[in-house]
């Protein structure tokens, strides 16, 4: 079995806020995070899938296929986008890094499925060199 | 659902590889450089990942604060511009960064909610780095975490 890891950026706005919430809650909880005016970050995706390389190509899976997919079930859908106002998953959830790990996964998942070669085993997103979060489609 | 929460912190530091079961040649030719009786430093990345639901509330598995405080509290404070061999965790392990790794890894398997820990990663250039899934706790972790609160 070979892990392939292919990274993807995009940049996207969004903040923090729980409806359920007071406004102090919300402020008390995720700071300056909860302005609702936004913020942005530039964001990386890793995304890693694993399986055995084909006898023929010894590819897991075809980089330029992985590249189109991610940008075509991903970037295309949030690169340049609000979260909170553009983002249909993000109607109902906060886009924390946990979060927008778990949708990119959902985006991803059937067409790399569908493709009946690598399994997809972790999307990492860094929302800043420092932070990230990662999601490998457990319950 | 279940996801993981990372976070990358700096921390520079002092070190000499030294054996004292071995003899000084032996220690020469098992640690080279790193044996200068003088010491030299490194500015160490410490990668923290933590695993756990995503709370529906808030959409995370950590709290950033809660993390950044038990990494300042734990390991920050502790190692950071301090010469490692005089550490008390060092005092009879060579300051190696595998055994930094795992003193890491002690020091937050205790100093964080019980299952939270997934790895520690320490990068102690950018062409070197060590990861620890585990490690054995510490009896000093605990002291060490009983001091500090």
């Amino acid at each position: 079995m070979v892990f392939l890891t292919r990274r993807a950026t995009f940049s996207a706005a969004h903040y923090y806020w729980n409806e359920a919430w007071s406004a102090e809650k919300n402020e008390q909880v995720f700071g300056r995070c909860s302005n609702r005016n936004g913020h942005g970050h530039n964001y990386t995706l890793e995304v890693t899938v694993a399986g055995e390389p084909d006898a023929q190509t010894g590819f897991v899976v075809d980089l330029k296929w992985l590249k189109d997919a991610i940008e075509r079930e991903v970037l295309s859908a949030w690169d340049h986008r609000h979260f909170n106002l553009e983002v249909p998953e993000f109607a109902a959830a906060i886009p924390t890094t946990e979060n927008i790990a778990i949708a990119a996964w959902k985006r991803l998942e059937p067409a790399v499925r569908a493709a009946k070669g690598a399994k997809l085993t972790a999307i990492r997103v860094y929302e800043t060199p420092e932070i990230f979060a990662e999601y490998r489609g457990e319950a | 659902m279940r996801a993981y929460f990372g976070r990358r912190y700096m921390l520079s530091a002092s070190h000499r590889l030294h054996c004292d079961s071995l003899t000084p040649e032996e220690n020469r030719t098992a640690y080279g450089k790193c044996n200068n009786p003088h010491g030299h430093g490194h500015n160490y990345t410490i990668e923290v990942l933590v695993g756990g639901e995503v709370e529906q509330a808030t959409g995370m598995v950590i709290d950033l604060v809660d993390l950044d405080e038990a990494v300042k509290t734990c390991v920050i404070d502790r190692f950071d511009h301090t010469n490692l061999n005089l550490d008390p965790l060092f005092a009879s392990l060579v300051p190696t960064t595998e055994n930094l790794c795992r003193a890491i890894y002690s020091l937050l398997k205790t100093g964080l909610r019980v299952g939270l820990l997934e790895y520690v990663r320490v990068e102690e250039t950018e062409n070197n780095f060590f990861q620890c899934y585990d490690a054995p706790v510490l009896a000093e972790a605990s002291q060490a975490l009983a001091q500090a609160s």
